[in-house]
C-alpha cells in the first residue's frame, strides 16, 4: 500500500510537467520545491536536534549571493558555482555550529537571529560587491550542455534533483547513528554525553549539513528567479520555513515536504479566492487552526491515525 | 583497571562539596559509596565522570588520568554512569534509547552515512541485535516498542539502566538505581546488578538502601561532610562506631 502510494508519488512528480502545462501552477510547484529544501534543512536542527535556527535566512542568502555573484562576475558555469555556494554556506553554518557551541534554547536562536542579521546588512551596505538594495539582476539560467535550463518545465527537474538529494541525505543520516546522536542531543543531552555522544560535535555537524543544505536551495533560488537582491534575508523566509516544518511535522522526514507543498500552495490558492484583505487573515485562521487540531503536526498525525484504523 | 581517586576536592562558592576524597575501586567487584544526604557522594560520582570539573586532586582510570575529559571521552574509555534522577530519551521507544546507548559500538562516519555503504547496513543490523540483547537482559522485551517516557517508574530505571550498559561499560556508576522503586523491583535490581558483575563489569554504586548495600557489596566506602570516614567489607562497616555515629547524628562535638 505505501509502496504504491510511494510509486505513484514518484511517477506523478516524474511527469508533472507533462500534464501540469499551466506555467503559474509550475512555478508554485518550483518555489514549494526550493522551499521543500529549506524545510529539510531547518527540519535537521529543529526537529532532530531540537534547536531551533530563526538565521536560515542568511543560510538561503549566502547560497543565493555566492552562486549569482560567482556566474555573474567570474562568469563560471552553475555547475561550479552551485557546489561553492553550499561549501560557502556550510562553512557558515560551522562557524555558528562554533559559536553556538556552549549554547541551547533561547540563546541558540539568539545566536542564529543576530547572524542573519549581519549578513542581511553586508549585503545591503557592501555595494562594491552585492551591488546594495539594488541587487544583482541578470543571474544566469543553468545550462546543461547546448540546453538550457531556462524553461520552467526544464528547471522543475533540477530542482526535484534538489529535492531528492536533500532529503535522501536527511534520510541515510536520521537512519544511522548520527541521526540517532542528532536525537540525542534533542532528548537529554547529559544522558547522551554519559554513554559517549560527543554532543558538541554532532551539533556541528547538523549544523553543517543545515547550512549547506539551505545553501543549495538559495543557489536553485537565485538561478530560477535570476535577481538576486537583499531581500533573500527577510525574516519571512525563515518564519516561513518554521512554519512549514513545524505544521508539516517536525522531525519527521516526510513533514517538511508536506508543509512547503502546502504552505507555499496555500497563499496562492487564498489568492485567488479572496480579495487580498482577507488573505493574511485566512493564513493566520487557518494556521492556528492546524496547530490547534494538530499540535504534532501533519505526518504525525496521519501516521496515528493510519495505526489506530489498522492495529 | 582500576579506577584510583586522589585528594578529590570539589568547591561549590565558598562550600566544600568534597574535601579530599582518595579511594580505589579494584577490578571485578561491586563497590558502594554511602553517606548521609549532602555527604558529597553525587558530587563525587560528577566529578568522576567529568560532570563537574574538581578543584583539586585526580581521579586515573587503568593509570591514565580521567580528570579534565569530557563526560562523552571518559564514557569512550569504559567508564559510564546512570543518574540519580530518572535519565531517558524519553519520546523515544525503550529500543531507540537502547540504540542510542549502542553509539560508540558503531563506526559510520559521515560519509559512509551519506554514501550508503554496504558495511554500514551490516553494522546497523548487528547493532539491533545488540540492542534486543540489552533489552532482554534487562528484562523489557514486551516494552521494547513502547515510549520510554510512558513506563512505570521502576521500568523506567531498568531502561536507563540498558542504555548505560549498551555504551559497553568496564566501570558502570549507579546512582541510587534502587531509589523510589519497591521492594520487589528493587530485588530486580540487585538480581540485575550481580549479574552485571558476573560479566566482568566494575560497578560503583551510591546507594541510600541498606539492605541493598549490604547484601551486594563486596567494599563499602562511607562519606560524611565530603571526606570519606569509613572503608571496608560490609559487616565491618556495620560495626563501624563513626559510621553508627555519622548516620544516627550524635557527634562527639557535641558533648
Amino acid at each position: 500500500m505505501i509502496r504504491l502510494a510511494n510509486g505513484l508519488g514518484a511517477l506523478l512528480a516524474l511527469t508533472l510537467p507533462f500534464w501540469l502545462a499551466n506555467p503559474y501552477f509550475l512555478h508554485v510547484v518550483i518555489m514549494a520545491g526550493i522551499f521543500g529544501v529549506l524545510a529539510l534543512s531547518l527540519n535537521l536542527l529543529l526537529g532532530y536536534t531540537g534547536q531551533l535556527s530563526l538565521g536560515h535566512a542568511g543560510f538561503f542568502g549566502i547560497g543565493a549571493y555566492t552562486s549569482a555573484l560567482l556566474t555573474l562576475r567570474l562568469e563560471w558555469s552553475f555547475w561550479l558555482a552551485l557546489p561553492c555556494a553550499v561549501a560557502l554556506t556550510a562553512l557558515a553554518g560551522w562557524l555558528i555550529g562554533r559559536l553556538a557551541l556552549k549554547l541551547r534554547g533561547a540563546y541558540f536562536v539568539l545566536v542564529t537571529i543576530s547572524f542573519a542579521g549581519v549578513i542581511s546588512l553586508v549585503s545591503v551596505n557592501w555595494m562594491e560587491l552585492t551591488n546594495g538594495p539594488l541587487g544583482l539582476p541578470g543571474v544566469p539560467a543553468p545550462e546543461l550542455g547546448p540546453w538550457s535550463l531556462r524553461a520552467k518545465s526544464a528547471y522543475y527537474y533540477l530542482v526535484l534533483a534538489g529535492v531528492t538529494l536533500s532529503y535522501v541525505v536527511c534520510a541515510r543520516l536520521v537512519g544511522s547513528r548520527i541521526g540517532r546522536a542528532f536525537l540525542a542531543l534533542r532528548e537529554n543531552e547529559p544522558l547522551a554525553e554519559s554513554v559517549g555522544v560527543d554532543v558538541t560535535h554532532y551539533l556541528v555537524l547538523a549544523a553543517v549539513v543545515s547550512a549547506g543544505m539551505a545553501g543549495l536551495a538559495g543557489s536553485l533560488y537565485a538561478h530560477y528567479t535570476r535577481f538576486v537582491s537583499p531581500e533573500v534575508f527577510l525574516f519571512t523566509y525563515t518564519v516561513t520555513m518554521v512554519v512549514m516544518v513545524v505544521a508539516g511535522g517536525k522531525g519527521t522526514l516526510a513533514g517538511p515536504l508536506v508543509g512547503a507543498l502546502l504552505f507555499t500552495a496555500l497563499p496562492e490558492a487564498l489568492r485567488l479566492a479572496t480579495s487580498w484583505q482577507w488573505q493574511m487573515l485566512a493564513y493566520g485562521v487557518l494556521l492556528v487552526l492546524l496547530v490547534f487540531f494538530l499540535p504534532r503536526g501533519i505526518v504525525p498525525a496521519l501516521a496515528a491515525w493510519r495505526e489506530r484504523r489498522a492495529p | 583497571m582500576t579506577l584510583a581517586v586522589r585528594d578529590l576536592a570539589v568547591q561549590f562558592g565558598g562550600v566544600a562539596a568534597l574535601g579530599g576524597v582518595s579511594f580505589e575501586v579494584r577490578p571485578g567487584t561491586i563497590t558502594s559509596v554511602i553517606g548521609p544526604n549532602g555527604a558529597g557522594k553525587t558530587t563525587a560520582f560528577n566529578a568522576i565522570t567529568g560532570y563537574l570539573r574538581p578543584a583539586r586532586g585526580e581521579v586515573t582510570w587503568d593509570g591514565a588520568p580521567l580528570t579534565g575529559l569530557r563526560p562523552s571521552a571518559i564514557a569512550r574509555r569504559g567508564v559510564v554512569r546512570t543518574f540519580q534522577k530518572t535519565s531517558v530519551f524519553p519520546s523515544l521507544s525503550v529500543a531507540d534509547n537502547v540504540a542510542i546507548g549502542l553509539h560508540l559500538r558503531g563506526t559510520a562516519g559521515f560519509l559512509d552515512v551519506l554514501l550508503g555503504r554496504r558495511r554500514i547496513r551490516d553494522e546497523e543490523r548487528h547493532l539491533a541485535a545488540d540492542a534486543e540483547a540489552i533489552i532482554a537482559f534487562v528484562g523489557l522485551v514486551h516494552r521494547r516498542r513502547e515510549i520510554a517516557s510512558a513506563l512505570p517508574y521502576g521500568e523506567q530505571r531498568l531502561v536507563e539502566l540498558a542504555v548505560a550498559l549498551a555504551a559497553t561499560p568496564r566501570l558502570l556508576l549507579l546512582d541510587e538505581p534502587g531509589a523510589g522503586m519497591t521492594s520487589g523491583e528493587k530485588d530486580v535490581v540487585i538480581e540485575l546488578i550481580r549479574n552485571i558483575r558476573g560479566r566482568g563489569i566494575t560497578v560503583l554504586l551510591v546507594e541510600h538502601d541498606m539492605r541493598m548495600v549490604m547484601g551486594i557489596s563486596d567494599t563499602v566506602i562511607v562519606l560524611n561532610h565530603g571526606r570519606v570516614i569509613a572503608e571496608g567489607a560490609p559487616a565491618a562497616i556495620q560495626a563501624d562506631p563513626d559510621v553508627i555515629r555519622a548516620y544516627l547524628g550524635t557527634s562527639s562535638d557535641r558533648s
